[in-house]
């Protein structure tokens, strides 16, 4: 895997979906669709055929930020919440890595929502990946920013009463450059969308539906409510917030995709040593 | 202005000939910042050393503020007991720094006739009232009240107008014809109190000199210490170092993110440095709070980082804009779990540089972060001093090869330190975790691995070899005093005054917290009897620090008061010497 080790003149070595696999068995329950979910991101990440050493996917805490051991590349799994803040300090210190960022309902939604808000904005290069269950599965089933609000729990029993949270329009209107919906049931489908949010240039926004299938077993059904968008992505926010705004949430695909330029704030050439900084000092 | 107050003034010059204490204060946009900072430029080009501390109140732009200087032919690092000239530009509000600008006897003080009565609380310290017209002698020159106070300040502080005048071209940035009236002001100023000026302080043309903050240090030796990334959230009182970081690190090929708050700050140079580049945050109490979970991670992952809290008054948002060396406590305790860390503190202005510097080469050479406890006297004041003597060599993270056979991130090897696969380096992939890990960087439950991870992360910071730097040590009296940070300045004077009324004290300053550097401080307290600890928390915090983890010789005494105040050497002085002498009465 190391093209230093390639001898000049020969194709180099491509990589398929199981170069980017690691040996570790997920912790996952049977049936999860985070399993789906990864399977999609080992198939996007040989699409786009990045060498796995130059790669990094960045997540916070929950049963979906648990990817990066799963995978071959450099991960960092950090604390609850602030997964797409580490991931803009690696891109903007390192913009020569592909950065994917994994994250959950919860992680991303609810703790990590301000970083979210603010992810978009910047628009630093970067792809966000949200396996959405509505739950909190981790901690064995609570109600989530994307949960309804008559769902019954221990924690809120009857129900939150508090309107669901909408990423996609968020994200819209925080400035994400591309906003895309997937399911994970629809494995290829997700990995399509998902080397389009790494080759996109700048923030891209990819909410994944991945049932979770012990604390929601009625999301066994998604699979029959998704159907793929029947129009083309668009790049005017006004017309993309309009379509996501009016759609039944199971509408699948690339939504909205923008030419906003990335952000700039990267590493600039060096043009002063120590010396000078220290001669303004002098008196 | 009668004859009297002339001797009176020339008997009190020639006493602080080498040694004058300033105080230009005002309200509403007066001015009185610009004067401080170029009476203090102006000494630098007359050869002086100084030091000015700014103080305000809570207001963004207008209301009171006081530019405090002090001005000598040798090196200061604390303000004085009290101010032997204050020009007041005006009474509104200034009576609320009656506490920070205590005047003697032998003091002057020049106010505007016109400003209306003299606020009793100055009249109190039997000061002699120089009352000018001058806002009329401003408007008569064309210029403003504060240039006025400059060449009155500048005169009574024996700055050479020559000088003055030098600091008044530099810092003047707009047309020519103000230029020429702020000089007429300036020599209305210096004619004005002519009669009443002492004999100017001598500046000497000794080692190389620097005018900085200490904000500008700290962020240079970090720079110099080989930060490339910074992200941080604005906070008074650290604001100032992002602002002097952005564009130098522009210069340096790094780059300065401002984060929408402290917890994205720290994740992200948590990210950066995860990806190889030495990576810093600064902060104050509030933002320090909000980062303690990112700086657990940091410890747990291992992945090296620098927080510079700038302290100011606590708790919550406490006084945002004035010093306090309160954060002590939870800087070396407040995070969750056994998570040990660096904690170092600079001991005077110019050693910001040096000790930021050292604190990047520390947090990168043991893969943990490294706290820097400034606050806002050493930050915020500007000061001439003798350049800093700077640690040399890069930082040394040690990193893995490519394709290290049988690479484990978390190695348990013999000093703790393991190597660091670098993203973008081939054969080495990991996963950073803040969750326990094995060696191997799986996340683990069980025992075996956490005690075996626990016990590397505090092995690495307590088996490594800190050298001379851990403490500034003075003297070898059988009584010594223990401190840190900004108190080291004022406790040094102290000393000083102590030793002349025949109380000899050895003084520890230490610059490394934590960990606590038990044997250096067994062989720094050789002979020692007693120890009183000094600093300027509410708590006695470093106090009850050190007794938590050493045994002090002695019955350890305390002198500790909390901030805005700052600490003066003659209450030190005076503690001192009732100390040694109830020792005395004791035996």
């Amino acid at each position: 895997m190391n093209d230093m080790c390639q001898p000049p003149g020969l194709a180099p070595e491509t990589f398929g979906a199981q170069h980017y696999k690691s040996d570790y068995k997920p912790i996952w329950c049977p049936g999860c669709g985070d399993y789906t979910v990864l399977a999609a991101i080992t198939k996007a990440l040989a699409t786009v055929q990045k060498p796995p050493h130059e790669v990094a996917v960045v997540s916070g805490i929950g049963c979906s930020s648990r990817i990066p051991a799963y995978t071959s590349c450099y991960g960092f799994h950090g604390v609850h919440g602030r997964a797409l803040a580490a991931g803009t300090g690696l891109k903007v210190a390192r913009p020569d890595l592909t950065v994917l960022v994994a994250s959950g309902d919860g992680d991303g939604y609810s703790i990590g929502g301000n970083h979210f808000l603010h992810a978009c904005r910047r628009n630093v290069d970067l792809t966000y990946i949200v396996m959405d269950n509505h739950v909190y599965g981790m901690t064995k089933g609570q109600p989530s920013p994307t949960t309804e609000p008559d769902w019954d729990s221990k924690l809120s029993p009857g129900g939150t009463g508090v309107r669901s949270f909408h990423p996609l329009v968020i994200a819209l209107a925080s400035g994400a450059n591309f906003v895309a919906r997937a399911f994970s049931g629809d494995q290829q489908g997700t990995a399509e969308i998902i080397a389009q949010g790494i080759r996109h240039p700048g923030f891209s926004f990819i909410e994944i539906l991945s049932p979770c299938v012990t604390f929601r077993p009625e999301q066994r059904d998604w699979r029959n409510l998704v159907h793929p968008a029947s129009v083309q992505p668009t790049d005017d926010p006004a017309r993309a917030a309009k379509r996501i705004m009016t759609d039944d949430g199971f509408n699948i695909g690339v939504l909205y995709a923008g030419h906003r330029a990335p952000y700039a704030g990267g590493p600039s050439p060096a043009s002063a040593d120590m010396a000078a900084l220290e001669a303004e000092f002098a008196v | 202005m009668d004859g009297s107050t002339s001797i009176e003034l020339k008997q009190a010059a020639h006493v602080v000939q080498r040694d004058v204490s300033i105080a230009i204060a005002g309200s509403g946009g007066s001015g009185v910042m610009t004067a401080g900072t170029w009476l203090l430029d102006a000494a630098a080009r007359a050869g002086l050393y100084g030091l000015m501390v700014r103080t305000s109140g809570p207001q963004i732009r207008g209301g009171e503020a006081a530019a405090l200087l002090r001005l000598s032919g040798a090196q200061v690092e604390s303000l004085d007991d009290a101010f032997d000239v204050l020009v007041a530009l005006d009474w509104q509000n200034v009576h609320r720094f009656a506490d920070e600008i205590p005047l003697r006897a032998t003091s002057v003080l020049v106010c505007d006739a016109d400003a209306g009565e003299v606020p009793a609380v100055f009249l109190a310290s039997g000061a002699r009232v120089v009352a000018l017209p001058l806002k009329k002698m401003a408007k008569a020159a064309g210029s403003w009240i504060n240039m006025l106070a400059l060449g009155i300040s500048g005169a009574l502080a024996g700055v050479p107008q020559a000088q003055l005048e030098e600091a008044v071209r530099s810092g003047w940035k707009r047309d020519g014809d103000g230029l020429a009236a702020n000089l007429r002001a300036l020599n209305e100023g210096c004619l004005a109190v002519a009669h009443l000026a002492g004999s100017p302080l001598t500046g000497s043309a000794g080692p190389r000199r620097w005018l900085l903050s200490g904000n500008e240090a700290a962020g240079y030796g970090a720079l110099r210490g080989g930060v490339r990334f910074v992200a941080a959230y604005p906070i008074t009182p650290a604001t100032e170092m992002l602002e002097w970081m952005a564009p130098a690190l522009a210069r340096t090929g790094g780059c300065l993110l401002q984060a929408e708050d402290e917890l994205a700050s720290i994740n992200m140079i948590i990210g950066a440095s995860f990806g190889g580049v030495p990576s810093l945050t600064a902060t104050a109490g509030p933002g320090l709070s909000l980062m303690t979970e990112g700086i657990g991670l940091a410890v747990a992952a291992e992945v090296p980082i620098v927080v510079v809290d700038v302290m100011r008054g606590g708790p919550s948002t406490g006084i945002p804009a004035k010093s306090e060396q309160s954060d002590l406590s939870f800087a070396v305790a407040g995070l969750h779990g056994d998570a040990p860390r660096l904690v170092v503190s600079p001991t005077s202005i110019s050693d910001c540089a040096a000790t930021t510097h050292w604190a990047v080469q520390l947090a990168e050479a043991l893969q943990c972060p490294a706290l820097v406890l400034s606050d806002q006297f050493l930050g915020q004041s500007q000061a001439i001093v003798r350049a800093p003597e700077l640690p040399e060599g890069a930082p040394q993270r040690l990193v893995a090869p490519a394709h290290a056979p049988g690479y484990k991130r978390y190695a348990n090897t013999e000093n703790g330190v393991s190597p660091m696969a670098i993203p973008g380096t081939p054969g080495v992939t990991y996963t950073a975790d803040g969750l326990e890990h094995t060696e191997g960087a799986i996340p683990s439950s069980q025992a075996a691995d956490h005690r075996k991870q626990l016990d590397k992360r505090l092995r690495k910071l307590t088996g490594h070899d800190y050298g001379s730097r851990w403490a500034d040590c003075e003297g070898d009296a059988p009584l010594a005093v223990i401190t840190f940070g900004s108190a080291t300045g004022p406790v040094r004077e102290a000393a000083r005054r102590a030793a002349a009324q025949g109380v000899e004290v050895r003084v520890i300053a230490l610059r490394l917290l934590m960990p606590l550097q038990a044997a250096a401080l067994d062989r720094a307290l050789a002979g020692v009897e007693r120890v009183i600890v000094v600093e300027q928390n509410h708590g006695a915090q470093l106090l009850h620090y050190l007794r938590g983890a050493y045994d002090l010789p002695g019955q350890p005494a305390s002198f500790h008061h909390p901030g805005p105040l700052p600490l003066r050497p003659a209450e030190i002085c005076n503690a001192l010497v009732a100390w040694a002498r109830e020792e005395e009465t004791l035996a």
